[in-house]
């Protein structure tokens, strides 16, 4: 007896007096849902719909409909229909679980349970419009104490030696996407869009293609365990380095890249064989404990003249907190931490619904555990992991966080609508795929445009909440966890966030 | 210009490369190094064609990110020698440790003896110039070209005693592995197997042997048949089977 097919995922209907047969649907969807017949009809194939939204966006009518689930399971709290058609699913393969983009699992959202302070009458509120806002963020390690000495001649004399430090003009940085996750034309866009609006791109562990060079001072380059791409020269060339060990949406997994995906191109610039997958392992085969870790931040270091600053990235996981001190004692520069909600192009489904912690939790332990050791200024901390707008970043960085790294949103900017088919390779808005026709649909000067004016935005308003909380440093909200309440959460989780609850 | 001498003594690696580092900006094509003494990051991402020749024991990382000069090492080496190294040479005359050419793109390492555990893991290769080289003269352990995705490695057993170890290539996806004598196939690790050593493979590997025996004065003769076992990967894909979309 077979399974037979589950319901359908989407229902896609056209009203037809609306439609006016273009066929730009036709033309737009890569996954093959609308065929036009001989007599010029569209027919459609509902169980090849992703909800991309691609053909909805491009009809000129407004004549496509979609509808979610649209055939009912007999309702059950614990046995819902994703449950039942994931046993279905595995049941017939035998195989592991393939899933795009964050978490999907429906957690409690801390950011939505924390709100932000404002000024009233005692402490006013500052206009940004005519006073100056203080955004300018420096990434890297900070001295515990600066030697200076006044010279005879008035003119001041530092003595401290200074650790290289990135300059960003907001604390909103771009998070590290490679190329062959993503392709070309949606890297550039990203490199266009960090470089206008003096920020920073992470590479992924994709290499550095040359059509990146010129952005090369806006990129924040990756070494992760697969050691695609890196050599002395990808070093060189960025402005800082980020070790990866650990990503929110597969903590303790590596990444396989589909052979499918590594064209001539990736390869060149992974610097791996084209056709092959390509496998980064779990761990890095040359950390095996902190001690190492260490050897490979000073390895990095001894490489570029210890001119670049050098994060290392992990998953949010129990004991980040412990991990991070450690980290911050390898001589590394920041430490990145991805909570749990970090998107990506593939990850097994299990790993990224049910491993690692949220972010908000994660910033807040780490930030308290290196004030505690008092070593908070050997390393800035970079949070990243679905942060969807920039209350979550006011509201990462009062929680001590120094900047941020935006994934899903920048993507969002350029035209994905988060359907979550990544790694199948089709995406039909030109980001996560290689296929030509479908990269040419996206333009890096139009999207570029698309990303700064996301990041201006986001910045914008940040200094309207800074100004209204009375803040005209961004240092001054750093870790200010005292302009938080807590709505809604539990005593515990605001024990862990060290913030009050609303009222208090 | 003169050969460059630098005492290594008591230095610190930064410094120490720092002095490298000048002596080749400067035109050095030959520099020795001294009373080396556990100095990590030895050549660490430096460019060029020079030999340095270093007269002790370096510490881990020995010509890592290294791109063109040639190390020859009086003495064993620590951990990882060659670690994502581009191009150049590193010959070892002794023994190294674990992850000896980490993911190493293209060069050649030489070992006289022999090397530690997880040698030439993620060795890779891509184009036509990136094809790296692990030759280790006597032997080495456990689990020798995991997750390998190109490249030769070329076990030689010169003492006599076969490979011994286990694990050997667990998700190799490209290159080989070449052991002197027989294996097991319970010594093989997942996604690799055995297949015959033939002449046209002996004649591919016939001038990093040559190579070899010429650097540490050994008679490469003995060497020279197809008396070895190589070791591929099953699939260029070895993940492909694993997985089912959502």
């Amino acid at each position: 007896m077979s399974l037979g097919s589950v319901p359908l995922k989407y229902r896609i209907q056209i009203d037809r007096q609306q439609c006016m047969q273009c066929m730009r649907c036709v033309d737009n969807c890569s996954y093959g849902v609308f065929r036009e017949e001989d007599d010029g009809n569209i027919l459609i194939d509902s169980r090849k719909c992703t909800a991309c939204h691609r053909c909805i966006s491009m009809c000129p009518r407004d004549a496509i409909n979609l509808s979610e689930r649209p055939v009912d399971y007999r309702s059950h709290p614990l046995w819902t229909p994703e449950a039942r058609e994931d046993v279905i699913n595995q049941s017939r393969s035998g195989r592991i679980v393939l899933a795009g983009m964050g978490n999907a699992k429906d957690y409690p959202i801390i950011y939505d349970r924390l709100v932000l302070d404002a000024c009233q009458v005692t402490n006013p509120s500052i206009d940004p419009l005519r006073e100056p806002m203080e955004l300018r963020t420096y990434l890297g390690q900070k001295p515990s104490k600066l030697d200076i000495r006044k010279q005879e001649n008035g003119e001041i004399e530092l003595n401290t030696k200074l650790s290289p430090n990135l300059e960003l003009q907001t604390p909103i940085m771009i998070g590290h996407m490679s190329y062959g996750a993503i392709s070309l034309n949606a890297q550039l866009s990203l490199a266009k869009a960090a470089a206008k609006t003096d920020t920073y791109m992470g590479t992924g562990e994709g290499g550095l293609h040359k059509d990146i060079y010129p952005y090369q001072d806006n990129m924040i380059v990756q070494v992760a365990s697969g050691r695609f791409g890196v050599d002395i020269n990808y070093l060189e060339r960025g402005a800082a380095i980020e070790i990866k060990i650990g990503q929110g949406a597969k903590p303790g997994i590596g990444g396989h890249l589909p052979g499918e995906k590594v064209c001539t191109d990736v390869s060149c610039t992974r610097m791996i064989p084209a056709g092959s997958d390509a496998i980064s392992p779990a761990p890095h085969h040359d950390i095996y404990s902190i001690e190492d870790l260490a050897q490979l931040v000073r390895g990095l270091k001894e490489a570029t003249e210890w001119k670049k600053p050098v994060f290392v990235k992990i998953a949010a996981v129990h004991n980040v907190a412990a991990v991070a001190a450690g980290i911050a004692r390898s001589s590394a520069d920041a430490v990145v931490i991805d909570g749990f909600r970090g998107g990506t192009g593939a990850s097994p489904k299990v790993f990224r619904d049910n491993v690692g912690i949220p972010i908000e939790a994660a910033i807040a332990s780490v930030d308290q555990k290196l004030n505690d050791q008092g070593i908070r200024n050997k390393v800035s901390v970079i949070a990243s992991g679905g942060i969807r707008n920039s209350a979550d970043v006011a509201k990462s960085i009062a929680l001590g966080a120094d900047a941020v790294y935006i994934g899903t949103a920048a993507l969002i900017s350029m035209g994905c609508r988060v359907c979550g088919n990544c790694y199948r390779g089709l995406c039909p808005w030109g980001i996560a795929t290689q296929r030509e026709d479908l990269v040419s649909r996206l333009d890096p000067e139009v999207e570029s445009e698309h990303v700064a004016n996301l990041i201006n935005s986001w910045t914008l308003e940040l200094s309207e909440l800074m100004g209204a909380a009375g803040i005209n440093s961004i240092e001054s909200l750093r870790g200010n966890r005292s302009r938080l309440r807590g709505y809604m959460l539990d005593e515990g989780t605001l024990d862990v966030l060290q913030v009050k609850p609303v009222g208090a | 210009m003169e050969p460059v001498r630098i005492d290594a003594r008591g230095l610190h690696y930064t410094p120490l490369n720092q002095q490298i580092r000048r002596a080749v900006s400067e035109g050095a094509t030959e520099i020795s190094v001294d009373n080396v003494l556990g100095q990590r990051f030895i050549a660490d991402g430096l460019k060029g064609e020079v030999t340095i020749r270093i007269n002790g024991v370096p510490g881990g990382d020995l010509g890592m990110f290294m791109n063109g000069p040639t190390c020859i090492v009086k003495g064993n080496c620590d951990h990882a020698p060659g670690n994502t190294m581009d191009n150049g040479k590193i010959v070892i005359h002794g023994s190294a440790g674990d992850a000896v050419a980490h993911s190493m793109r293209g060069g050649k390492v030489f070992v006289r003896d022999d090397i530690g555990y997880r040698g030439g893991i993620h060795m890779k290769e891509y184009g036509e110039e990136h094809k790296p080289i692990l030759v280790v003269g006597d032997n080495a352990c456990s689990f020798l070209g995991e997750y390998m995705a190109g490249g030769i490695i070329i076990v030689l057993s010169k003492s006599g005693n076969t490979f011994g170890g286990r694990g050997v290539g667990s998700g190799i996806h490209g290159g080989e592995i070449i052991l002197r004598g027989k294996l097991k196939e319970r010594q093989l690790g997942v996604g690799a197997r055995i297949t015959e050593f033939t002449e046209e493979d002996l004649e591919k590997i016939n001038p990093y042997i040559e190579e070899f025996c010429e650097y540490f004065e050994i008679d490469p003769e003995k060497y020279l048949d197809t008396k070895y076992t190589k070791v591929v990967a099953s699939s260029s894909r070895p993940f492909a089977g694993k997985y089912v979309w959502e």
